[in-house]
């Protein structure tokens, strides 16, 4: 698998280090021009990842190792999967047989210790957050794999590169009403991993209805720029996903190929922005419905791949 | 002596390992000798499985006997080294370990007890797995179940583990009987009783045997339901005899289906399906089960019930695709399920010594009364976290390996079969994504309350690592979980034997190698490593760890305690809630009535739902049934020797 290293692999991981931390800012931009308001800086999330390498940082009594553990395991593993996922004309960095499991359970690994380190501070409310996190993670989790399955099926392919390439073209062609259930389950499924609305407000000042940031509430400093740029690079890893499925078109022209992967992710971060603009937060308990809503959609995706 | 020999001397000086100790003083140094013997033993068994290893197969050791198809004996095959392998390993670490958990000098009144019951137990494990008939599989079997219930009854004086041992050896005698019955069908058919394949097949005989070996085994691989007596006896029993029966004797349970398996070569494809829903259905709700728990013990019990039925979900495909003759899944099946054996052998035993370090050290199994542990016991902290990680299936430790195993081959079924058989796979394996996000809800669960946080009790704050003789096992056990995450290729030549073996000599056209991304998983295991550095020294070069220490940020709190923690139970709540139209939990909350309520306690537990609504109900319905007989027996003599006379009379008259 390294033994071919070609330039692309190059571009691939130049695009993974630099290009997530975009994505917040274009959300945010949008909710600003609905609001009225003229908004941050574009690059606003990089100006703070910054400024927070460089500020010192306080660590509670009740923490240990694993606290700081946590924000690295978060940024290890969302670019272990940033490298899974095929973004050009070519293939992804990593690509084998069975990488679309690596790619789930490496995120799942990243959400472990997130939730360990937030658990470490003895904090109520990151318990709470850390529990929400891991519930929820539960009823994503099938409505991803259900995906996934119904994406195999079509293309017959077991690797990332496979299944999200021109094969896909195919499936579109033959079961596009599989496709579409899948490609809005998997939508669902990324507002929810990356703690947008309508399952997690990330501007609310209520600590006591907050998932994702909750959890990190004790994270100063460079550790807390590290908790930022691993949740840009969970944001990039699922918009890309959503792209390339929604989009497994090869142009021919290998630039015109990046930019419509970079075009896609923004276009993404865009849809995120409009739905956060224009929907109210669910109330948590209401959440689960929801989810499992996009599992059965998922399932119904599957149904319809297994008998085409 | 042969390698066959070999094996079988060595089963029988563990077997003998505890009875020097009867006639010795009870002492701690005759304990380690006990356990002295039992390594001694094991050593043997090493060597043996190394021999049979570089000389090949070989003719196995047979006794002669005075009647006819009644002969009994002993050989390794690929089966059997896979089964051996953890058998020998865990067995003598466990010994170590309870050098240190239970001392002659703190357990003088079962010390002797439990050290010559755990020698039974591991050396009929060792006959078990490499019986070549059945009346040789009955003794060790027998043996296993009789051993294990002096071990589960250790504490005796304890009413709880009394009726946990009793439900033990119910459930055992259950699973012993239809073993019995599996092998007089077995005698039934082929006229021997040993293992040579039925070649007659969807024959009521053999639809028989099949089922009553997968109610036997399955009573004692603890597949749901058939699990009621899982729970309690592993949270009784001692914590190293916990680790061996959870890592090693459901195992046996395993074995047994899969010789069953080898046994009826001819298996039509729905029972393989069928197998695979059963796993399937048994891990999720296992898991969900496990999730509702705040004992530690009955927690990693019923991650046992769930990692158990990943096992049968490998063996399930590999029965599909026996059937319809696809060597690529049934060798993706066997070996992910023997290499989740291997897996769930390691870290389940590493989890239950680690659960052992944390009630030798803090006192309690409560989860809710511990926390914080990580600061006074790191060295028990950090392999338990490893142990977690590793049972959740997260890359780079050893369950994702197996577990991926299974994955590849649930999604070459789902792509390549027909729809009908590519449906049950395309279920079953979101259905092992929703199990491993429970694990990793669980387990989060638990190394964060337990390691985590702040002390909750005055115990929890005293509490004390463990000695090196505890802390050893457990380190080999994690290491073990380590090697064989990061370096899976090492493993795959064992496992290809044992597909091979599976498969009645017939190999696959591939090895695992081939069939599975086994060095891509290494790579990525070391860019992993390479990442994880680079933040670490990151961190490192910008002063985080030497940063000024302050309270926990608790949106502005100035006196946060330690009881305003989150605790198990909370932390649970929801998915409890979600699975509750399985897991039944019970509240008491208090019901407020007056303006300014009372002192009020909450309480909420997660019972087992098969024992409590189903179980109990019915043997309370069967002894009000048969109450009627009681009047026939009053006790009266007159009464009886009128019943005498009634028959007598009854059968002159019929003549």
């Amino acid at each position: 698998m390294f033994e071919s290293f070609p330039f692309v692999s190059v571009v691939h991981i130049l695009v993974v280090l630099v290009a997530p931390p975009l994505l917040p800012g274009v959300i945010n931009r949008v909710k600003a021009i609905f609001a009225g308001r003229r908004g941050q800086p574009l690059l606003q999330t990089y100006y703070d990842i910054v400024k927070l390498i460089r500020k010192e940082s306080v660590l509670s009594e009740t923490t240990t190792w694993v606290f700081l553990f946590g924000p690295v395991a978060a940024v290890s593993t969302g670019l272990l999967a940033a490298l899974l996922v095929p973004l050009g004309n070519a293939s992804a960095p990593l690509s084998f047989e069975g990488d679309l499991i690596l790619l789930a359970y490496a995120l799942a690994l990243g959400r472990f210790f997130t939730m360990a380190a937030a658990l470490d501070t003895g904090s109520a409310f990151e318990g709470m957050g850390a529990a929400r996190e891991a519930t929820y993670a539960c009823l994503a989790e099938p409505a991803l794999f259900l995906g996934l399955i119904a994406i195999a099926r079509l293309t017959g392919g077991l690797s990332l590169d496979g299944m999200l390439g021109p094969a896909l073209l195919h499936g579109w062609s033959v079961a596009a009403e599989s496709l579409l259930l899948v490609l809005i389950s998997w939508f669902v499924v990324l507002l929810v991993e990356n703690c947008r609305i309508p399952f997690d407000d990330p501007n609310t000042h209520l600590e006591l209805t907050m998932i994702h940031e909750v959890m990190v509430l004790d994270h100063s400093g460079p550790a807390f720029g590290m908790v930022l740029y691993g949740a840009s690079l969970k944001l990039f890893v699922f918009s890309a996903l959503v792209v390339r499925l929604a989009f497994p078109v090869r142009t021919g022209s290998e630039p015109l190929d990046w930019i419509v992967v970079l075009a896609g992710t923004i276009g993404v971060a865009v849809g995120v922005g409009v739905i956060e603009s224009t929907l109210a937060r669910l109330r948590l308990t209401s959440i689960p419905a929801l989810l499992t809503g996009a599992g059965v959609l998922s399932l119904f995706g599957m149904i319809l791949a297994l008998v085409h | 002596m042969t390698s066959h020999a070999l094996i079988l001397t060595s089963g029988l000086i563990a077997m003998a390992s505890g009875f020097p100790a009867l006639v010795l003083p009870r002492s701690n140094a005759v304990q380690a000798l006990t356990s002295l013997i039992l390594l001694a033993g094991n050593a043997a068994g090493a060597f043996a499985v190394r021999g049979w290893w570089m000389e090949g197969p070989t003719p196995p050791l047979a006794f002669p006997s005075p009647f006819d198809g009644l002969s009994v004996g002993i050989a390794i095959d690929g089966v059997s080294a896979a089964f051996l392998v953890p058998v020998l390993l865990v067995t003598s670490l466990a010994s170590i370990y309870g050098l240190g958990y239970w001392r002659q000098s703190e357990h003088p009144e079962n010390g002797v007890r439990v050290g010559l019951f755990l020698g039974l137990l591991s050396g009929a494990m060792t006959v078990i797995v490499t019986a070549r008939d059945g009346l040789m599989f009955l003794a060790g079997w027998e043996t296993m179940a009789v051993a294990a219930f002096f071990l589960v009854a250790a504490e005796d004086h304890i009413r709880e583990t009394r009726m946990a041992a009793w439900l033990y050896l119910a459930a055992s005698h259950l699973a012993t009987l239809c073993a019995f019955g599996t092998f007089l069908l077995l005698y039934a058919i082929n006229g021997t009783y040993e293992f040579v394949p039925i070649r007659e097949t969807g024959t009521a005989a053999s639809t028989a045997l099949v089922l009553l070996a997968l109610v036997g085994f399955g009573t004692k691989a603890g597949i749901m339901p058939l699990h009621v007596w899982l729970p309690s006896a592993h949270a009784q029993a001692p914590s190293h005899v916990s680790a061996v029966m959870s890592g090693l004797l459901i195992k046996m349970g395993i074995y047994g289906l899969v010789r069953v398996a080898m046994l009826v070569p001819d298996m039509p494809a729905e029972w393989g399906l069928f197998v695979l829903a059963i796993g399937t259905v048994s891990a999720i709700l296992g898991v969900a089960f496990a999730v509702g728990q705040h004992d530690i013990k009955r927690l990693l019990a019923y991650h046992s019930i769930e990692n158990i039925g990943i096992i049968v979900m490998g063996l399930g495909l590999a029965l599909v695709g026996r059937s319809v003759g696809n060597p690529v899944w049934t060798l993706l099946g066997i070996s992910g399920a023997i290499l989740h054996v291997w897996n769930h052998a390691l870290f389940k035993s590493l989890l239950f010594l680690g659960a052992g370090s944390v009630i030798h050290g803090a006192g309690t199994r409560e989860i809710d009364r511990l926390g914080g542990l990580g600061k006074r016991m790191p060295v028990t902290a950090t392999c338990f976290l490893i142990g977690a990680v590793a049972i959740c299936g997260l890359p780079p430790l050893n369950g994702f390996v197996s577990e991926l195993l299974i994955y590849i081959g649930l999604f070459r079924v789902a792509t390549g079969a027909d729809a009908s058989t590519a449906s049950v796979a395309a279920l079953a394996a979101p259905g092992l994504a929703l199990v491993g996000a429970l694990a990793v809800a669980c387990f989060v669960k638990v190394h964060g309350i337990v390691f985590l946080g702040a002390p909750r009790t005055p115990e929890a704050a005293k509490a004390h690592e463990s000695s090196f003789v505890m802390l050893g096992p457990m380190a080999a056990l994690a290491a073990c979980c380590v090697v064989i995450g990061v370096v899976p290729l090492a493993v795959a030549p064992i496992l290809d034997v044992a597909a091979a073996a599976f498969t009645g000599g017939v190999a696959g056209p591939a090895s695992l190698a081939e069939s599975a991304p086994l060095a891509a998983i290494s790579g990525v295991a070391g860019l992993f490593a390479g990442f994880l550095a680079a933040g670490a020294l990151f961190l490192g070069v910008r002063g985080v760890g030497r940063a000024p220490r302050s309270l926990t940020w608790d949106c502005g709190y100035a006196a946060p305690s330690a009881r305003m923690q989150y605790t198990s139970s909370s932390f649970a709540e929801t998915l409890v809630h979600l699975f509750s139209w399985a897991l039944r939990p019970e509240t008491h909350r208090p019901a407020i009535k007056a303006l300014f309520p009372d002192d009020a306690h909450f309480e909420s537990h997660v019972r087992d739902t098969v024992l409590e609504k189903a179980l109990f109900p019915l043997t309370r319905g069967v002894l009000w049934l048969f109450s009627w007989a009681r009047y026939l027996q009053a006790g009266n003599l007159q009464a009886s020797l009128m019943y005498i006379l009634a028959v007598i009379l009854f059968l002159l008259l019929w003549r």
